[in-house]
């Protein structure tokens, strides 16, 4: 009784969201403003009856009813209580719901905090959310129910994934979806600004505190699953270039140029349409991005549903979404009043050059990622590897780091270039110092390191001159200096932050990629390897049983010339019921470098010994450092008092509505 | 002229999603992806028997002549559905060599007892490192091997009479009339 009753809150879900989409449109079209108001009604409807759908779901895991065919295919009776609950989105069906709820929860939002929109934009904006809710509402309803029951009921369920079965990964999905949904707001926006024909400053200042949450949860989101597959999959590497990594990292450009060019609209009441065209395509990444992991069409470890019925009906709506969205755009966005002139060389400007810098690299993941799947699919195999990947953006990361040290400290309008240098030639020195002494204590390695890890330091280098210079740090007494710096605005903290971040991170790429060492033996108990100035014993290996999987653990010994360093203990575990085998790898990281150790099966030509794989990766924990920096950035500047007040807008919201340009 | 630039967006749009749509609404399968060993001679292994056989499966045994190979798993149910498909082409005299996957042994033989046996020789692939030489994803799938050794066909799906009929039996008529 209770999953029918999940299935019937999405069903009445489906037609609250039917309402959502068609009356508000109606009301601002004819100036209702009841029907307007029904949109704000709807919104929250929807979002609890979806909710209730979710909690059953959760709680038909949890009990382990295994009546629920979603529930016998990825649950099991003796599996602990976090990977139940994580289980409810680890499969199709659940991730789906789990979309559609974060969806309907923005809209919510929209509509609870939404007071100060002019009433028009808001019940258009609704409404558009609505339609995005209904098509994937009908695609859970049509393909894939998570209430199916089975007519016959097993005793015990299959379990889940192991693969999933790790925090890392549970979270994950979450965070990422935060993230992909999150840039409907923008696109709804997008969408309810070319209905109304006019974008304005304030409407750039309700779309960027969205657009930062979208992308804070995203970053975090990618940099979890960056994590996961280090620390899971044990090749030792943290980004294939897999499809799907790659379907999370396009959305991921294409918003976070999003979030500068819409910066330019605010301030300078520019580039509008082409932030409207930033918006749409961010979002339609994102469907892209569902669709390339709901439509089996790539082959990896993520792909869990394959069913091509699946595939065309979101196909379906991504031509609906993207498609309306860009016909409405090549109608509408023409007549949008071109905004502020500004010369090249201004912050303006920078801000193009970042918006071109971040959409090359999003069109060169997309075509290596979507071409060669599809050619495959009709018979033809071109192969585009990690050197094609790797080989784009090393092209273009060096030029995204310079502009943006020099970028962020432009004025508006118009700058002085050479001034603007003059005052970063002690970043530039520093990066170059830096730069050279680590390759020196690293006991050289390729030349590349030394530009790669100039840019490193040079982002960060740089995004402290720019906010000493705010404060005038050392140029007025120190005390005013931090009184100027707490009375910075949040969202120039969280500028600094966020480019130092990514500094931070770049830095973790470059070592990793060119300094790791790696040694792959046979090894027997008691025999030890040298790597990167470390001894590592292979201690014992023997049998261990968990709560749902029994494993073989190996026992390392890392020393440094005889004193003692760290125990590692990597493990082959086979994980009950699906007899799947998984590996878990020993870490030990200071900080500054990881000691990475993975145990494989037994060596048939050396008896008593196993294969191991012992990696030394130097810096790679600042990757995710870095990716957290930058999210605490998005974070600081959402506490930005401008955001949070939206003071000029409430004064916006009293005139009368505008009339459409046309 | 200025028009014409916001059309463009729509414009690309719709090529992408010709280009893309067309190999799905062609009823292409896109599990079916095709091999890079295709073409290749068979990776060199050399597999030991399931309890009670006489002998296993190695590289050497697939020369001579046009063969089927086979990878299952007792724990496989698509391998379940297949196993009629296979004997089928048991009774048209095609020698078919099995790799058991990731298996018990005492499953395998449960499993060959029960769906009936259509191998000719089995070969034991129990920590699955031979399947990986073979570029196998999971259970089942099934490559046509020539009479040099060298695999010319793979399909990673349950073969079903439709298969048999259409591409398995032209194809080893064919590959038996070549040099």
């Amino acid at each position: 009784m209770i999953p029918e009753l999940g299935q019937f809150a999405l069903v009445l879900a489906a037609v609250v969201a039917l309402m959502q989409s068609t009356v508000p449109l109606v009301g601002a079209a004819q100036g209702n403003s009841r029907w307007m108001s029904l949109g704000s009604h709807a919104a929250v409807g929807q979002c609890l009856l979806i909710l209730l759908a979710f909690a059953i779901l959760a709680y038909e895991h949890i009990v382990s009813d295994f009546t629920v065919e979603n529930v016998f295919q990825n649950s099991f009776a003796a599996m602990p209580l976090l990977y139940k609950i994580t289980g409810v989105w680890g499969n199709h069906e659940g991730s789906m719901l789990l979309w559609v709820m974060i969806l309907s929860i923005y809209g919510m939002l929209i509509a609870l905090f939404g007071n100060n929109l002019p009433r028009g934009l808001k019940a258009r904006v609704l409404a558009v959310q609505g339609m995005i809710g209904l098509g994937f509402l009908a695609f859970i309803l049509a393909t894939s129910d998570p209430f199916n029951r089975l007519i016959d009921p097993p005793a015990d369920g299959q379990g889940l994934n192991p693969l999933l079965q790790d925090p890392g990964l549970a979270f994950h999905p979450p965070f990422l979806y935060l993230g992909y949904v999150g840039f409907s707001v923008a696109f709804s926006f997008a969408v309810a600004a070319l209905i109304e024909g006019r974008v304005d400053p304030a409407w750039a200042r309700w779309v960027r505190p969205w657009t930062l949450v979208a992308w804070s949860a995203l970053t975090l989101g990618v940099a979890m699953g960056s994590w996961w597959a280090y620390y899971t999959l044990g090749w030792g590497g943290w980004w294939g270039w897999d499809p799907v990594e790659n379907a999370s990292l396009m959305p991921w450009l294409a918003g976070t140029a999003l979030l500068h060019s819409a910066i330019v609209v605010e301030k300078r009441d520019a580039l509008k349409s082409w932030t409207i065209l930033l918006a749409i395509l961010t979002f339609s990444l994102s469907l892209i991005g569902t669709f390339l992991v709901r439509s089996g069409l790539t082959t990896s470890v993520h792909s869990f549903a394959l069913d091509p019925r699946r595939g065309i009906f979101v196909l379906g709506l991504l031509i609906a979404a993207t498609g309306g969205a860009l016909i409405l755009y090549a109608i509408r966005a023409p007549s949008l009043k071109i905004g502020g002139l500004f010369q090249p060389i201004s912050r303006e400007g920078g801000l193009v050059l970042n918006n071109l810098i971040l959409t090359t690299m999003c069109a060169t993941v997309f075509i290596g990622t979507l071409f060669p799947t599809f050619m495959s699919a009709m018979g033809k195999t071109i192969s585009v590897g990690p050197p094609y990947f790797n080989f784009c953006c090393q092209v273009l990361t060096p030029f995204l780091a310079i502009g943006l040290g020099v970028g962020a400290m432009l004025p508006w309008k118009r700058a002085d270039l050479p001034g603007v240098l003059s005052r970063l030639k002690f970043a530039a020195a520093i990066s170059v110092v830096v730069a050279i002494a680590v390759y020196y204590l690293h006991n050289g390695g390729p030349v590349l390191a030394i530009p790669a890890m100039m840019l490193a330091v040079w982002l960060v280098a740089s995004a402290v001159t720019e906010i000493a210079e705010r404060i005038r740090l050392f140029a007025i007494p120190f005390s005013h200096s931090m009184a100027r710096a707490v009375s910075l605005p949040r969202a120039a903290w969280g500028m600094t932050l966020a480019h130092a971040g990514l500094g931070i991170a770049i830095a973790g790429m470059t070592g990793t990629a060119l300094w790791t060492q790696e040694r792959i033996q046979a090894m027997a108990p008691g025999e030890s390897v040298e790597l990167a100035g470390y001894q590592v014993q292979l201690k014992s290996v023997g049998p261990v049983e968990g709560p749902n999987y029994d494993a073989e653990r190996a026992t390392f010994i890392v020393t440094d010339t005889g004193h003692y360093v760290a125990t590692l203990s990597a493990e082959r575990r086979v994980v009950h019921p699906q007899e799947t085998s998984v590996t878990n790898i020993g870490i030990r990281t200071n900080f500054f470098a990881d000691i990475y150790a993975v145990v494989g099966e037994s060596d048939p030509g050396k008896p008593g010994a196993y294969v191991t794989r012992l990696y030394y990766h130097p810096l790679v924990p600042w990757i995710w450092v870095g990716s957290v920096i930058m999210v605490l950035g998005g974070i600081v500047s959402l506490t930005d008092r401008r955001l949070r007040i939206g003071a000029p807008l409430r004064r916006l919201a009293n005139i009368p509505e505008a009339l459409p340009a046309e | 002229m200025r028009r014409l630039l916001f059309i463009l967006p729509v414009l690309v749009f719709v090529g992408i999603v010709v280009y893309f749509a067309t190999p799905l609404l062609r009823g292409i399968d896109p599990s079916v992806i095709p091999s890079p060993l295709i073409d290749k001679p068979v990776p060199a292994f050399a597999l030991p028997p399931l309890p009670g056989y006489p002998k296993g499966l190695s590289s050497a045994d697939l020369k001579g002549q046009v063969q089927i190979v086979n990878i299952f798993a007792s724990w496989c149910v698509p391998c379940r559905a297949e196993a009629p498909a296979l004997m089928a082409l048991k009774k048209m005299n095609i020698p078919i060599q099995g790799i058991d996957q990731k298996d018990k042994p005492a499953d395998a033989l449960e499993y060959l007892k029960e769906l009936g046996d259509p191998y000719v020789s089995i070969g034991a692939d129990l920590d699955r490192k031979v399947s990986i030489d073979w570029g196998a994803y999971g259970a089942p799938e099934t490559f046509i091997v020539d009479a040099n050794g060298r695999i010319r066909f793979k399909q990673a799906a349950p073969i079903t009479q439709d298969d048999i009929d259409n591409t398995i039996v032209p194809l080893i008529n064919r590959l038996r009339t070549e040099k």
